[in-house]
C-alpha cells in the first residue's frame, strides 16, 4: 500500500516538476502585469503578423500531409511493391531527424547557392527566407504523423468490405469514399491534430529558412525568441501563452477522439 | 453469377489506381524528404573525404558531438525509469483526476519546442521563484531534454501494460514472491522491448533537439554547445560544409535509431508468437 502511494507520488511531484509548475509560472508571469499588458503583446503588428503567418502556413501544411498521409498509408497496407520497406522508414525519418538538419538540406536544394535555387530565384520565385520554405520545413517535420495513424487503422479494419463494394461493382473511388474513409475516419482526424500541434509549434527548421525577418517571415514561435532576445519577456511570455492555449486545446482534442474511437 | 457489365477490367483498374498513390507517395517522399537529404550528403562530401573528417573532427564539433550523445544518454536512462513509473501508475493506480494527468503527458508534445525551454527557465532559471539556477549549465540540458521526450516511454509502456494479463503477477505471488521479484521476473521482461523502443525514440529526439534548448543551455561551445546548436551556428557563419557534415553525422545516428528500433519491434513479435 505504501508503495503505491510512493509511485504515485513521485509520478505525480515528477511531473509537476517538469510539466505543470513551469507552464503555470509563464501563464502567472505573462498577466503579472495585468491583463492589458498582455494583450498590449499580443496585438502589436509584429504579433498579428506572426499569429497569421502560423496558422497561414498550417492551412497548407496540414492538408497537403492529410492527403499523402491517406495515399501513403494506402500504398503502405494494401499495395505490395519493391522498397516498401524503404518507404516505411524514409516516413518515420522526421520523427528521428534534428529541424536544423532539416532546415539545412532545404536549403541546400531551393537556397540561392542551392540545387535549384538559384534558377528558382532568376525566375522570381523565392522559396528560403519566403513563405514557400518555410510550407517545405513544415510539412517535412510534420510529415509521418497521418501516416501513422491511418496505417494500423486501415491493417485492423483488413480490406474485405473494400473487396465486397469492388465485386458489387463500386468504383475505387466509389469504394474509397463510400468504405474506407469512414472506417478510417478517427485514425485520419487524430492525425490531423497531431500534425496541426506540429505545425503551429515547430521552431528550429523554420527558423533556419526564413531568415526571420520580424514583421515578414517571423512565425509564432519565431516571434517568441525574438521577444525573449530584445528582452521583453512580457511579450515572449504573452505569445507563449497563446501557443500553450494551442496546445491545451490539441489535448483536448486527442482526448476526446481517443474517447470518440473508443481506445 | 450474373454478368455485370464492366467498362474496364477490374485488375487493371487496380494496377492504375496502385500506380496513383505509389506515383504520389513516392513523389512527394522524394520533393520534400529525399532530394534534400541528398543534397545535404553531397554537399558533406563536396570537398572530398579528407574534408569532410576534417569538418567533423573540428574540436568544438567534436565536443558538441560528444555532450549531444553523452546527455541523451543520461536523459534517455532517466526517462526508462521514470516513463515506467508514470506507465504503472496511469494503468493500475487509480486516484481522482487521473485522466487530466493522463492527457497532460501528451503536453510535451503539443507544447512549441520554444516555449517548453522559456517555461523552464522561468522555473529554474536567473529569475527562480524557488531559488534554483540550473541555467547555462549542463543539468539545464538535461531538463531541457527531459521535458521533450517525456511521452516516449510512457506511450509505449502504457498500451502494453494495458494488454499485460495479471494472472500470471497473482499466480507470481500466490506461489510467495515478494512485489519486487514480481515486478522483475514477470512484469519487467514483458514491458522490457516496450520500454526500449519508447527509450529509442527518446534518444533519437534527443540528438536533434533545437528549440527547448536554445535559450536555457547558453550555448557554450565545449560545455553547453549540442550539435544542433553547433550546426546552426556554423550555416549563421557562412561555414555551409561544416554544417553539412556534423549534420550527416546525426542523420546517420537517425537512421541507426530507427532501424534499431524495427530491430526491437520485429524480436518483441517474434516472442509474442
Amino acid at each position: 500500500m505504501t508503495a503505491r502511494y510512493l509511485l504515485r507520488f513521485t509520478a505525480l511531484g515528477y511531473l509537476a516538476a517538469l510539466l505543470v509548475v513551469p507552464v503555470g509560472l509563464v501563464v502567472q508571469r505573462a498577466f503579472a502585469d495585468g491583463p492589458g499588458d498582455f494583450f498590449k503583446a499580443i496585438t502589436t503588428p509584429e504579433a498579428m503578423h506572426a499569429l497569421w503567418l502560423t496558422i497561414l502556413i498550417a492551412l497548407i501544411a496540414v492538408p497537403a500531409n492529410t492527403v499523402f498521409g491517406v495515399l501513403c498509408a494506402l500504398a503502405i497496407v494494401r499495395r505490395r511493391f519493391r522498397g516498401h520497406g524503404l518507404v516505411n522508414s524514409i516516413v518515420d525519418l522526421p520523427l528521428a531527424l534534428s529541424p536544423i538538419v532539416v532546415g539545412l538540406a532545404l536549403v541546400l536544394v531551393y537556397g540561392r547557392n542551392g540545387w535549384w535555387g538559384s534558377w528558382l530565384i532568376d525566375n522570381g520565385f523565392q522559396v528560403i527566407f519566403a513563405l514557400p520554405g518555410m510550407v517545405l520545413a513544415t510539412i517535412f517535420v510534420s510529415l509521418p504523423f497521418v501516416v501513422r495513424e491511418v496505417v494500423p487503422v486501415l491493417r485492423e479494419i483488413g480490406d474485405e468490405q473494400e473487396e465486397a463494394s469492388a465485386t458489387l461493382g463500386a468504383s475505387s473511388w466509389q469504394t474509397f469514399w463510400r468504405v474506407t474513409l469512414p472506417a478510417i475516419r478517427w485514425g485520419v482526424a487524430y492525425g490531423v491534430v497531431l500534425t496541426t500541434a506540429r505545425a503551429l509549434g515547430e521552431f528550429g527548421a523554420v527558423s533556419v529558412v526564413s531568415g526571420r525577418i520580424a514583421g515578414r517571415t517571423e512565425t509564432m514561435t519565431l516571434h517568441v525568441e525574438e521577444r525573449f532576445q530584445s528582452f521583453d519577456l512580457t511579450g515572449a511570455y504573452a505569445s507563449s501563452v497563446l501557443l500553450a492555449l494551442l496546445a491545451v486545446a490539441t489535448l483536448l482534442a486527442m482526448t476526446l477522439l481517443r474517447r470518440e474511437d473508443g481506445t | 453469377m450474373s454478368s455485370v457489365a464492366q467498362p474496364v477490367p477490374r485488375p487493371l483498374r487496380r494496377r492504375r489506381d496502385a500506380t496513383l498513390s505509389l506515383g504520389v507517395t513516392t513523389g512527394y517522399l522524394s520533393l520534400i524528404v529525399l532530394i534534400p537529404l541528398a543534397a545535404l550528403v553531397l554537399r558533406s562530401t563536396e570537398g572530398g573525404a579528407q574534408a569532410f573528417w576534417d569538418a567533423v573532427t573540428e574540436p568544438q564539433a567534436v565536443a558538441a558531438l560528444k555532450i549531444t550523445f553523452l546527455i541523451s544518454l543520461i536523459v534517455v536512462l532517466i526517462n526508462a525509469v521514470a516513463g515506467t513509473v508514470i506507465a504503472w501508475v496511469l494503468v493500475r493506480d487509480s486516484f481522482r483526476g487521473k485522466s487530466i494527468v493522463n492527457a497532460l503527458i501528451d503536453l510535451p508534445f503539443a507544447l512549441p519546442t520554444i516555449v517548453a525551454g522559456l517555461t523552464l527557465l522561468a522555473l529554474y532559471g536567473p529569475k527562480s521563484p524557488v531559488g534554483v539556477n540550473v541555467a547555462y549549465t549542463t543539468s539545464a540540458l538535461v531538463l531541457a531534454l527531459l521535458f521533450v521526450t517525456l511521452p516516449f516511454v510512457v506511450r509505449t509502456v502504457q498500451p502494453v501494460l494495458l494488454e499485460l494479463d495479471r494472472d500470471m503477477e497473482e499466480a507470481a505471488q500466490s506461489l510467495g514472491a515478494t512485489p519486487l521479484q514480481t515486478f522483475r521476473r514477470v512484469v519487467f521482461p514483458n514491458l522490457f522491448p516496450a520500454i526500449l523502443s519508447g527509450t529509442a525514440l527518446g534518444f533519437a529526439r534527443s540528438l536533434g533537439e533545437f528549440g527547448s534548448v536554445v535559450l536555457i543551455s547558453g550555448n557554450q561551445p565545449f560545455k553547453t554547445e549540442v550539435a544542433s546548436v553547433y550546426i546552426f551556428g556554423q550555416i549563421e557563419s557562412d561555414n555551409v560544409t561544416g554544417a553539412a557534415a556534423v549534420s550527416v553525422v546525426l542523420l546517420v545516428a537517425s537512421l541507426a535509431v530507427l532501424l534499431a528500433i524495427g530491430g526491437v519491434r520485429r524480436w518483441a513479435t517474434r516472442h509474442d508468437s
